[in-house]
């Protein structure tokens, strides 16, 4: 039956969900991101105990040690729902796409300067392990948080570090043979440059505090890591060699711009709720900060080699006064 | 895929193999059964994660390219539907109340199914794996969004989708749906695989999506028929991980196969009880049907569910013993279901109606064996006592089954005209299951389900009412604070159809929007 309707107006009986219009002050146009978000995690009466953790209902807020009056409280500043963050990530990586075939079909790789290959074999492709654990890590908040506004964005997040695994593992294969990854990852394993690291990260593995561990991961390991790898080396890289490096880690640096927006936004939110989580998130950034700079001297030093101290010390300071920013004492 | 494209001197499976197994490694400052607790308690013997088959292949990037393709497209046609008041060329007001059931029954089990292969995608040691579950626990959020950004614009102008997050949690019925993917994501890892990603995704999926999604289309519901077709092409990955799951597990060891073959039991009959609102729906629901869920029932589970039983035969796996009842249930349990949810229909959030006389035909004539001799003048002489203006509803509480938590309202298998009633003792207390196949889930895991949130139960012991109800006072009457418990608006959205606020308005609407 095809029906053919005039265009009239009439009135909607409400504007959103009685659990929207709850956290957003009332009955009124709410947004994909806040009707895909808001209250959608189950809270009450539920009906088993996990059999593997029968201590915690299925989702549970003593989880971690951070309080909060309202989960919900937690903002994605990007507003990403499933249908925003895709969009977004597809038209990010159509432009990492041009750089990777621009490179392939010039066959950059092969034309890289010897030494400067060697310096982004080494540093880069150990990282790929880095990137997956904080895919564990993320998926551990995103399975084990509390409140769709905090653990859907972790979800995103996991899938992002798993993308840059994926894109570090197409600058081994455009750098040199596919063995180039077998050492790599026995470099991760064996070398005393990388042990620190993956010391640190194995320990972030059975962190069971799921802020701690979104505080360890994605506010201090990447907080240095980032700026020291994606701006330091791959300027130093560029200085040496020419900006093929850059080309190919631009979407870890538009990522890490954006993606900081958001942990920043929820570091702030769990740092303003009250003193008692003002002192514990600055205990954790303190205990990982220290942690994860001293993991990061010898890759710095790979990376940068004489120039590694201070280019370290600096984005430690930047990061202090991230940190500070925020209202995390340290 | 675009960056597979470039692989000159790897193969797909290899340079896949590289983009994802190839990241993980074994942990040594911590020790694996640390970093991955959960994999060994249930008894699954996996000795090769890397005999993992990637069910697909499909990199991060082609991963966001597809997908934002799809929500382009899908958000594209819901703004339409939106914009030119598309839910007033449904055929028919009464079409509304299958996606009511829907939001409050099944959208809140879309996002359990997001968490749980979150936990999934991050317990399994092997990470072939735990790439594939991610990818479904992303998949699931998508499910979950797009359904409630699809029917938020029918939430604007109709009752009952107003409060679907606090429903799922209270209301009578949904503690069935509910307390399905709670039992299956309190289950170790690899049942819960088995429970929704081979049971649910793939034995029963389409018995659930094709209903909903031909009802939406011959109903002249663009708006949720595009979201299914849109959800199609993730379904069909979410069933080859079902299935290479459960391969994997019968392959890796002989002594998984009585396990599995325990979990593939229970979650069968689990899952075919809570289609049973699935049945309901086709053959109540629907202004225009699509076909009898009696047809359905054949169509995709007797044929495809039984092509599917012989290929898994040669791992020993052997059709469930429950589906002797389905088989015979098939031509009662939608009827029963409907004529539970007409008497309470003063508890559920949609409403409820007795079929019009050419509709009891045609139920007639799908149900040849069953509906008249035991449906019909049952149902004939409800609709005769509300014509003289005496709507039956029953104000008693029903007994719910301990496992299915449906109201005892199936029959025996030998005998239609007699409720089924099992009971098992457990600890000197007594429990009740609907059917051989609840009752032998109960028996196993005794300690599991009496935990159960059992909605009747908790009405009767007190803690269905608003805090600041007083059921010692004079004249405290229960059902109207339990329905304020439940944020269900009294005279709303509740009640029969006829006469309902849904009713008036749509009609008011249509006629303002077709006649000059």
């Amino acid at each position: 039956m095809q029906i053919d309707l005039r265009t009239v107006t009439i009135k909607p009986l409400r504007q959103t969900f009685d659990h929207v219009a709850a956290k957003i002050g009332g009955d009124k146009p709410a947004t994909r991101y806040q009707e895909g978000t808001i209250g959608l995690q189950a809270e009450n009466n539920f009906h088993y105990r996990p059999l593997w953790a029968p201590e915690y209902e299925i989702f549970d807020k003593r989880r971690t040690d951070l309080k909060m009056k309202d989960w919900y409280a937690f903002k994605d500043p990007r507003q990403f729902y499933y249908g925003s963050y895709t969009i977004n990530r597809a038209r990010m990586q159509e432009a990492a796409a041009a750089e990777f075939e621009f490179a392939e079909e010039r066959d950059l790789g092969r034309s890289y300067p010897a030494a400067a290959k060697r310096r982004a074999i080494d540093v880069l492709l150990p990282l790929r392990h880095v990137a997956w654990g904080s895919n564990m890590n993320n998926s551990f908040c995103a399975a084990y948080g509390y409140g769709t506004a905090i653990t859907q964005p972790c979800l995103y997040q996991a899938m992002d570090q798993l993308g840059i695994a994926q894109y570090l593992t197409r600058i081994g294969l455009l750098l040199d043979q596919p063995e180039v990854l077998d050492t790599a990852k026995q470099a991760w394993m064996e070398s005393a440059d990388w042990q620190p690291l993956r010391h640190a990260v194995e320990d972030m593995l059975v962190t069971q505090d799921w802020f701690e561990l979104f505080m360890a991961q994605n506010f201090v390991l990447d907080g240095l890591l980032f700026p020291l790898i994606y701006q330091r080396v791959a300027d130093s890289l560029a200085a040496e060699a020419g900006l093929v490096l850059s080309m190919l880690t631009r979407f870890q640096v538009d990522w890490y711009a954006e993606t900081s927006k958001w942990v920043d936004a929820s570091v702030k939110t769990a740092v303003a709720e009250s003193s008692d989580n003002q002192a514990l998130v600055s205990d954790w950034t303190r205990q990982w900060l220290e942690r994860s700079r001293a993991a990061l001297a010898p890759v710095a030093k790979l990376g940068l080699g004489a120039g590694s101290e201070a280019a370290l010390s600096e984005v430690l300071t930047q990061f202090k006064a991230r940190a500070a920013r925020l209202g995390v004492t340290i | 895929m675009d960056d597979l494209k470039a692989a000159k001197k790897l193969g797909l499976k290899e340079r896949y193999a590289l983009m994802t197994r190839g990241l993980g490694w074994d942990t040594s400052y911590q020790p694996m059964d640390k970093v991955f607790p959960y994999d060994k308690f249930e008894g699954i013997k996996i000795h090769d994660w890397s005999k993992w088959e990637d069910p697909f292949r499909m990199t991060m990037d082609a991963y966001w390219k597809y997908q934002a393709e799809k929500e382009r497209k899908l958000y594209a046609i819901i703004d339409a539907f939106a914009q030119n008041n598309g839910h007033l060329t449904l055929t028919d007001a009464r079409y509304i109340n299958t996606l009511k059931l829907f939001i409050t029954g099944i959208s809140p089990l879309e996002y359990m199914a997001h968490r749980g292969f979150a936990h999934v995608g991050r317990q399994l040691r092997g990470v072939g794996p735990r790439v594939a579950c991610l990818m479904q626990s992303l998949d699931e959020i998508r499910h979950v969004q797009t359904q409630v950004h699809s029917m938020s614009n029918y939430n604007k102008y109709y009752n009952g989708f107003h409060a679907f997050t606090h429903m799922i949690e209270r209301v009578w019925y949904l503690s069935v749906p509910r307390s399905f993917f709670d039992d299956a994501i309190t289950a170790g890892p690899f049942e819960f695989m088995i429970a929704i990603g081979f049971s649910f995704e793939y034995v029963l999926t389409n018995l659930l999506f094709v209903p909903f999604i031909s009802g939406a289309a011959y109903n002249g519901d663009m708006g949720a028929m595009t979201f299914g077709f849109s959800a199609q092409s993730d379904e069909a990955r979410h069933m080859t991980l079902g299935l290479e799951c459960i391969k994997f597990m019968l392959e890796q060891d002989p002594d998984n196969l009585p396990i599995v073959q325990r979990w593939i039991d229970k979650w069968t009959w689990r899952g075919t009880r809570v289609l049973t609102l699935v049945g309901m729906m086709m053959d109540y629901m629907l202004p225009k049907r699509v076909m009898s869920w009696k047809e359905a029932w054949e169509i995709y589970f007797e044929q495809n569910g039984g092509a599917l039983f012989n290929d898994l035969a040669r791992y020993g796996i052997k059709v469930p013993d429950c589906i002797g009842q389905a088989t015979v249930d098939k031509e009662h349990i939608s009827h029963q279901a409907w004529a539970t949810f007409y008497q309470y229909g003063a508890a559920a959030d949609f409403h409820t109606w007795m079929p019009k006389p050419d509709e009891m035909d045609w139920l007639s004539q799908k149900y040849p064996n069953t509906f008249d001799k035991y449906y019909r003048p049952r149902f004939e002489y409800w609709a005769e006592q509300h014509k003289q203006g005496k709507r039956f509803y029953n104000n008693t509480l029903p007994m719910l089954c301990q496992v299915c938590q449906i109201p005892m309202l199936f029959t025996e298998p030998s005998d239609p005209t007699q409720i089924c009633y099992r009971e098992s003792d457990y600890k000197g207390e007594k429990y009740h299951t609907c059917s051989d196949g609840c009752k032998s889930i109960f028996d196993h895991e005794p300690e599991k389900y009496v935990q159960a949130w059992l909605p009747v139960h908790q009405i009767y012991q007190g803690n269905c009412f608003p805090a600041d109800a007083d059921p010692s006072k004079p004249g405290f009457e229960p059902l109207p604070e339990v329905l304020k418990y439940y944020h269900l608006n009294n005279g709303r959205d509740n009640l029969d159809y006829e006469g309902s606020e849904d009713q008036k308005n749509f009609t008011a609407w249509r006629d303002l929007a077709t006649k000059n």
